[in-house]
């Protein structure tokens, strides 16, 4: 999970240029910095609309369903791509197919996904048990590892990312319609279910991404905190949604440096970069709540 | 059937011209002869007879579990009617739904929705188009579906709050932003499904006088389903009562007397005179008589039950 041994931890310069031309002198970091970029980028826009639909739960589930896939892959020892694009994707399915009685009954569709997940965590553990040869396997698959990723990984993460950006592209504006304000929606026509049943299947080929860089159990760092820090931050979708880029690309390049100087895993540093961006988001309307409270008898007493 | 004469309307309302007074007669916007529905091999209602002209607000009463959201139902084409002939804006219910605004029974934001009030309202214009604006591209359309959402905004009276994030505005709030929704497409007829439910009685009246300007102003056919008649009576040109099995459509001065609804609802209901000549339904099973003595003591307009 680290780099190196902690006798021989590379040095922060603060010269950024040096810093950089440091780090990419070794292809693995280039990659991950590759990788990085385009997960983040695919994670905080297909979290964006998560956090909105208010689906943590479904992306949460559809990570953890990552963690068979990449333990039966090296177990049966096909693609580790194949492993987490392929069960990530068959669990949103099985979440859409069983929990398809539209948004209103949200009760059962939480059953639904948490039975998928407790499934999914069984299938991974029975997998893991099965390979007795593998040592760091779990850590890794569950919190992360940037450093075996591969050329051929960035290229399969670049064409599902464009993929997901190619859909989102052309569903985006109906699905936040369907989003927001599903009746209506409905009303004018939007194929409701088929949106959410297509947009589970992004949000699973999103989390198979991320789950590939902090890991299975941390992909709420790049899906769910950048989108929830922008959404604090402004109510404008188009600006919102571009915050959350910048936010989780941040978050992630960020959390990717401080690994590198750090003997510390990545799956923390990208998470508490991206937490500690959510607290500071927050701070303004936390202070302003304690301040309303101190003054409520005046500001009752002026709208009255 | 053309519907010729509400396109004269729909141009007209650019000028802000009143329009109350040039209701036309000619093609009623909505008719119902002989009406019945079945839900589940049951009748819920039979021998619905309505007729709905541009410009004019109906309400739709009666007892709840009755089928009033049914008639919405059947009205947008979503439920076959099991008799009768159904007709909206002179074609089959659901032919003509481009020009149908519809606001679905109360739906409420989240107080943690973080999307504004214009952009909820921008929805309903464009929100169904599929693909993305190209930048650069369209930056005229873009300007007036801007115009139009300020525009429609500001009919509502939401122009204080429609930048403020959806849930953080009061069920009132949310309330006119939602009809600016409906409206923004310039529907000829405004369907409601109980938009009064679970506001307080300023905004209940509030509301209900928007409506009654929107329905007389801009020429919009509103039918509005309701179980309170009280907020809503003195903005009224049409009342169907549905209860058990039948129903009865006419004038409020033809409907709301203390016999007919006593026979409709079978319990005791009163039609009230009070000295500025507004009707007041006592003993409604939804309208405990507190809410109505406090409903008519708030009015203000007392003029508007002239015609009853």
């Amino acid at each position: 999970m680290q780099l190196a041994s902690d006798a021989a931890l590379p040095v922060f310069s603060w010269n950024l240029l040096n810093d950089f031309q440091d780090m990419w002198s070794y292809l693995s970091m280039v990659n991950a910095f590759r990788a990085g970029a385009i997960v983040s980028v695919v994670c905080a826009v297909v979290g964006w609309f998560m956090v909105l639909r208010r689906q943590t739960f479904a992306g949460h589930t559809l990570s953890v369903a990552a963690f068979p896939g990449a333990s039966l892959a090296t177990l049966a020892g096909f693609s580790l791509s194949l492993g987490y694009f392929g069960f990530c994707v068959a669990a949103a399915l099985v979440v859409a197919a069983l929990g398809r009685k539209g948004r209103e009954s949200g009760a059962e569709e939480s059953a639904v996904t948490g039975t998928v997940q407790a499934f999914a965590l069984a299938c991974g553990y029975l997998f893991i048990s099965l390979y007795k040869g593998l040592l760091e396997g779990p850590t890794a698959m569950l919190f992360g590892d940037f450093l075996g990723i591969t050329t051929g990984q960035v290229v399969i993460l670049a064409v599902v990312g464009a993929a997901v950006f190619a859909v989102l592209a052309v569903i985006g504006r109906p699905l936040l319609f369907a989003s927001v304000d599903p009746q209506v929606a409905a009303g004018r026509g939007v194929p409701v279910r088929l949106l959410s049943t297509l947009f589970l299947v992004l949000l699973g080929a999103a989390t198979a991404e991320a789950s590939q860089i902090t890991g299975t159990l941390l992909v709420f760092a790049l899906m769910v905190i950048p989108a929830a820090t922008a959404q604090q931050l402004t109510a404008r979708p188009a600006l919102s949604l571009t915050l959350s880029v910048l936010l989780g690309l941040a978050a992630c390049w960020a959390g990717l440096i401080a690994a590198y100087y750090q003997p510390y895993p990545l799956g923390f540093f990208v998470t508490a970069f991206a937490f500690a961006g959510y607290v500071l988001a927050h701070l303004p309307r936390l202070g302003r709540e304690v301040l309303g409270r101190v003054r409520t008898p005046i500001a009752t007493g002026g709208v009255a | 059937m053309s519907i010729h004469p509400t396109e004269k309307v729909r141009s007209d309302e650019g000028h802000a011209a009143p329009v109350s007074e040039s209701s036309p007669v000619a093609a009623p916007v909505l008719s119902l002869r002989g009406a019945a529905v079945r839900v589940g091999g049951r009748t819920l209602w039979s021998g619905v007879d309505l007729t709905v002209a541009t410009g004019e607000f109906t309400a739709v009463l009666g007892p709840n579990g009755v089928g009033k959201s049914t008639l919405v139902k059947v009205l947008l084409g979503l439920l076959p009617a099991a008799a009768g002939e159904v007709r909206v804006l002179g074609g089959a219910p659901g032919a003509h739904n481009g020009a149908v605004g519809y606001l679905p029974q109360r739906r409420s934001f989240d107080a943690c929705v973080r999307i504004r009030g214009v952009d909820v309202v921008r929805l309903g214009l464009d929100g169904d188009q599929w693909g993305i604006p190209v930048p650069g591209l369209g930056r005229a359309k873009r300007r007036a579906a801007r115009e139009r959402v300020a525009e429609v905004v500001e009919l509502v009276g939401a122009s204080g709050y429609a930048h403020r994030p959806i849930g953080q505005c009061s069920g009132g709030e949310q309330q006119r932003l939602l009809i600016a929704q409906a409206l923004i497409r310039r529907p000829q007829i405004l369907l409601l499904d109980e938009p009064l439910d679970s506001l307080d009685l300023p905004n209940q009246s509030a509301i209900a006088a928007l409506l009654g300007r929107i329905c007389h102003q801009e020429g919009v056919s509103v039918v509005m389903v309701a179980h309170d008649v009280n907020p809503i009576l003195h903005h009224l040109d049409r009342v169907v009562y549905i209860a058990e099995g039948g129903a009865l459509a006419g004038t409020p001065a033809e409907v709301i007397t203390s016999e007919t609804l006593t026979r409709l609802y079978r319990t005791p209901v009163e039609v009230l005179r009070t000295s500025g000549g507004r009707l007041v339904v006592v003993g409604q099973p939804e309208a405990p008589a507190l809410h109505s003595d406090r409903h008519a003591g708030h009015g203000t307009g007392g003029g508007h039950a002239a015609g009853l």
